[in-house]
């Protein structure tokens, strides 16, 4: 179970400070999958990592198992059961793909052939994938679903996924959908944490948060949330037009 | 089986990968030397009258066959010059593996110039694998200045891959290449320096056929206060096609130059150069943390797999 008690971040630019996250409470419990959504902007991704220690809160403390994480590192926090796919995966150049599906699985030993379910699980044709180098070759589809991969492998107690759903093709979404739902029975008491737009993964949530500029607005179960949110046109204020001109300035 | 000692094996392994004597053709020079030599049907190996190096013949239309001339040093305070001359026929297709492994345990320094010449026959195909390994706890230094000059007929191709990650003080080495029609060379080097050590590698590759091309990527790491020249240039004298790269990670106090530069002789000729110097991206040190990884295990692991 994660929880976040009353946290705040923000960063300074041209020496004013700029809040981004303001006063963020709430709870991911046990075999719960959670989804958080909102704006472009509005701090999902802050707040992702902030939950794996990136980004450390300004005030504010995180508990994840009834323990005080707030203070804890990056490698320490993974260690205790917390794993995140990155909204951006990184690519490095020389490493291979079956090389960071070892490092996740922690095991330098585990099979080409183990590892090469994890791909299979994300859609990926294990034998053209298995040896490529992790670098500039990859498509943006290709790496973001080697990401989804590497945290499927690492089986975490709480797995982020930041908008695991973007650059993935349309026939390849129901398999992510599936992936997920797999994975949930597959680690027990695990939870999720998804970071989306689409609404078909709003669907697939026990819950809902809706974040928007860094206030956490909105919180409940699927059904509730979802009729709130089909309710309203945009979740933003829109541009305002200029008068006679067609550019539009925010 | 060969007579030498526990560490020339060991330096035998970590340049060579033997175990033992090699398959086919090969010479095995240990503290300036011949410790083993073999010729075979088509590849003849044979000393030069003076004592200064190796002629290595190899018929034309020699096809899948290899040869061996690594060299060991376990005598500190040894300096050598060797020439090694490399006549490899028309439509061969050979490997050749070289390399030099240099123990110091002495304060006298240790030295090893390798001079190795490649006549490359028309449609040819070589691949050429160098190691470099020093070890030892001394205060010699442990130097290594290779000189390489390949001379490629038409259509040959030729695979050059140069490997120095551990150990040698100075190294200063300079390949050069004089390409005709058609043919082909690829070069892959790693480099890796530590400690206050110093490396020196220049290319001149002179592209003077139509239709030649070459491909040179450096790619190196360094760490503590070791600095790093790289300084490549591909000269274009026909229609042709060259590319250089030296993609470089510094660590620590560590120093790198590169000086890529390209010369167009011809109106035809498309050159291009690449170098990018530059610290362990933040965010591959992060993305393995959030593996479980420790900082020191995330360097580790991103600069096995860039010098892999
Ligand atoms: N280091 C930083 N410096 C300046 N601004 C930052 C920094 N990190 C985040 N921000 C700002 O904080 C806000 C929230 O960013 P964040 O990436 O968390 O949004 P998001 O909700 O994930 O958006 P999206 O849906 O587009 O992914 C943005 O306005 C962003 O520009
Ligand atoms: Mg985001």
């Amino acid at each position: 179970m994660l929880e976040l008690r009353n946290l705040s971040f923000s960063v300074t630019e041209e020496n004013r400070d700029k809040e981004i996250l303001r006063g963020i409470s709430l709870t991911i419990p046990d075999d719960k999958l959670v989804v958080l959504t909102g704006p472009n902007g509005g701090g999902k991704s802050t707040l992702a990592k902030l939950i794996a220690g990136i980004e450390q809160p300004i005030s504010g403390q995180i508990f994840f198992n009834g323990q005080d994480i707030t203070g804890l590192s990056i490698t320490e926090r993974a260690r205790l059961g917390i794993s995140y796919a990155f909204q951006q995966p990184v690519r490095f150049k020389g490493i291979q793909v079956l090389d960071l599906i070892r490092f996740a699985t922690g095991k330098n030993t585990l099979s080409v052939a183990d590892a090469c379910d994890y791909l299979a699980a994300v859609g990926l044709c294990a034998k053209d994938y298995i040896n490529r180098e992790v670098n500039n070759s990859l498509s943006g589809g290709e790496l973001k679903r080697i990401e989804i991969a590497t945290v499927l492998a690492r089986g975490a107690a709480l797995s982020i996924f930041d908008e695991p759903e973007a650059g993935i093709d349309l026939w390849s979404f129901q398999n992510l959908i599936q992936t997920f739902d797999s994975m949930r029975r597959s680690i027990p008491n695990s939870s999720f944490l998804i970071i989306s737009h689409q609404e078909r993964i709003l669907n697939i949530a026990d819950e809902i948060m809706v974040l928007a500029d860094g206030r956490l607005e909105q919180s409940g179960d699927k059904e509730q949330i979802m009729s709130e949110l089909i309710g309203t046109t945009s979740a933003v204020p829109g541009c305002r037009k200029v008068e006679g001109g067609d550019s539009s300035v925010c | 089986m060969l007579t030498m000692d526990e560490i020339k094996k060991r330096l035998l392994l970590e340049v060579a990968g033997l175990h033992d004597i090699p398959e086919g053709a090969y010479n095995i020079r240990a503290d300036g030397k011949s410790a083993g030599r073999q010729s075979s049907a088509h590849i003849t190996i044979t000393p030069k009258e003076n004592g200064s190096g190796l002629d290595i013949d190899i018929q034309p239309g020699t096809k899948n066959e290899s040869v061996h001339i690594p060299v060991v040093m376990t005598q500190s305070g040894l300096k050598e010059v060797v020439y090694n001359d490399f006549h490899i026929g028309d439509d061969c297709d050979i490997l050749i593996v070289a390399g030099c492994g240099i123990d110091n345990c002495g304060n006298q320094d240790s030295q090893h110039d390798g001079i190795h010449r490649f006549y490359v026959g028309k449609n040819s195909r070589v691949k050429y694998v160098e190691k470099h390994y020093g070890s030892g706890t001394g205060s010699g230094k442990r130097i290594l200045n290779p000189v390489t000059e390949v001379y490629q007929q038409e259509n040959s191709f030729v695979e050059m891959e140069m490997v120095q990650i551990k150990g040698v003080d100075d190294t200063n080495r300079t390949t050069n290449a004089e390409l005709a029609a058609g043919a082909k060379l690829i070069v892959r080097e790693r480099l890796m320096t530590h400690g206050v050590q110093n490396a020196y590698s220049k290319y001149v590759v002179n592209l003077n056929g139509a239709g030649s091309s070459a491909d040179v990527v450096s790619r190196s790491v360094a760490r503590d206060k070791s600095y790093q020249t790289f300084d490549a240039k591909v000269v274009g004298n026909a229609p042709c096609s060259g590319h250089t790269e030296c993609d470089s990670i510094i660590m620590d106090s560590g120093r790198i130059l590169a000086i890529p530069s390209l010369e167009a002789n011809d109106l035809d000729a498309a050159l291009v150069h690449e170098a990018a110097i530059g610290k362990i991206a933040g965010e591959q040190i992060i993305k393995l943390l959030t593996l479980g990884m420790t900082e020191a295990e995330a360097e580790e692991k991103i600069i096995n797999g860039f010098l892999k």
